[in-house]
C-alpha cells in the first residue's frame, strides 16, 4: 500500500507499524520526530502505530542551521 | 595577575559560562562546523529542524559531530512564516529530545528575513503555554521585546542587523532601551559580521550574541570562531569594567607640573 512519507510517496508492506517504517529508512538509531497524520507521534508508540494506504507521515532531523 | 571574574551567563535556569552561541549552518562540512564550534567556546549551538530525506539516506547526521551531551541544543524555527509552522517545528523538536529551549522566528519577509512580530507573539504565546524556553528573534523594537517578555518568555533577541548581512548593530540605542527595560537577557541574533560588532553588542550590557554566517562565512572561520569568542569576551570586561564618558575635549594623561623648560 502506499502512504506519503516527506512528501513523497512510498510504498510499504500491508500491516506495518511507524517502527517498521523508521526500520526500513535507517532511522531507529537516529534523533528524530515524527508526525502522523498531522499529530507528534511519541516514540514509544511507533511500534503500535498501524499504517494505512493515504497515511501521511513526517520524519524530522536536525540540521545545520542558525 | 589577570584577575579571574566568576560572571556566569543564566538561561532559562541554566548556568552558561560563554556568552557567545552559535549556529550550525553554511558550513563546509560537519568536521569544519565541529571546529569552529570548538573554537567559539559556545555552550549553546542552534539546528535547524528539516525533513529526513528518505531517498537518499547515506548522509551523515550533524549531531554525530556536535554532542548533545555537551552542548546545549538550540532548535530554531528558521523557514516559518507562519505561528501555526513555527508551533509545529517546536513541538517536533522537543519530540527529538533535546529539551523545550527553542529560537523562535517567524519570518515576515523573504528578502529582508525581518520576523513577523504579530505572528511571533501570537507563537510564543502558544509555546509558552506547551513549557517551552522560548527565545525569540525579533526586530530591534522595544515594544515587542516588552510583550514577549511579559507573556513569559526566557530572553529576547533583537536583531543586530538583517540575518546574514553583516552590517552589526544598525541601531544601538533601540537595543540599549530594550535592556533598559528587560528583566530578561538580551540576545543580540543576527547581522552580527566582525569581532568588533559582538564587541560592541556586549558593551551595550547585552547578556549574549548569537551568530552563524559571521564565522561560517569567513575566509577562516576557525580564525573567525576564536576572534568572536574573544570579541564577546572582551566587550563583556568593557561592559563590566564601566568605561569612561566621551568628551569632545581632551583630559592629558600625564601630570602637568613638572614639564621641563
Amino acid at each position: 500500500m502506499d502512504i506519503t512519507v516527506n512528501g513523497e510517496t512510498q510504498t510499504v508492506a500491508d500491516n506495518s507499524t511507524v517502527a517498521d517504517l523508521v526500520r526500513a529508512l535507517d532511522l531507529e538509531q537516529k534523533r528524530i520526530a515524527v508526525e502522523f497524520n498531522r499529530q507528534i507521534l511519541r516514540r514509544e508508540l511507533y511500534a503500535e502505530q498501524m499504517l494505512a494506504a493515504g497515511d501521511e507521515v513526517e520524519i524530522v532531523h536536525f540540521v545545520g542551521g542558525g | 595577575m589577570i584577575r579571574t571574574m566568576r560572571d556566569e551567563f543564566q538561561l532559562a535556569g541554566q548556568t552558561f559560562r560563554s556568552r557567545l552561541l552559535v549556529g550550525t549552518g553554511k558550513y563546509r562540512d560537519f568536521d569544519e562546523t565541529r571546529r569552529a564550534i570548538e573554537a567559539s567556546g559556545a555552550e549553546i549551538v542552534t539546528v535547524a529542524v528539516r525533513r529526513v530525506n528518505v531517498t537518499d539516506r547515506s548522509k551523515e547526521n550533524l549531531l554525530d559531530y556536535i554532542d548533545p551531551k555537551k552542548y546545549t541544543i538550540l532548535p530554531n524555527t528558521a523557514g516559518c512564516y507562519t505561528a501555526e509552522d513555527a508551533i509545529r517545528t517546536c513541538r517536533l523538536a522537543r519530540e527529538a529530545g533535546v529539551g523545550s529551549l527553542v529560537k523562535l522566528e517567524v519570518i515576515g519577509d523573504e528578502k529582508t528575513l525581518f520576523p513577523d512580530v504579530p505572528a511571533t507573539i501570537a507563537a510564543a504565546e502558544v509555546l509558552v503555554r506547551e513549557g517551552f524556553q522560548v527565545l525569540p528573534y525579533i526586530n530591534d523594537d522595544p515594544i515587542a521585546a516588552k510583550r514577549l517578555e511579559e507573556l513569559g518568555c526566557a530572553a529576547v533577541m533583537p536583531l543586530a542587523a538583517p540575518i546574514g548581512s553583516g552590517l552589526g548593530i544598525r541601531n544601538p540605542y533601540n537595543i540599549r532601551i530594550i535592556l533598559e527595560q528587560a528583566k530578561i537577557p538580551v540576545i543580540v541574533d543576527a547581522g552580527v559580521g566582525a569581532a568588533s560588532d559582538a564587541a560592541v553588542a556586549m558593551e551595550l550590557g547585552c547578556a549574549a550574541v548569537l551568530m552563524n554566517t559571521a564565522i561560517a562565512g569567513a575566509k577562516d572561520p576557525i580564525l573567525m570562531a576564536e576572534a568572536m569568542r574573544q570579541a564577546v569576551e572582551a566587550g563583556r570586561k568593557s561592559f563590566l569594567a564601566g568605561r569612561i564618558p566621551m568628551k569632545l575635549y581632551a583630559t592629558a594623561s600625564s601630570p602637568l607640573a613638572g614639564v621641563i623648560g
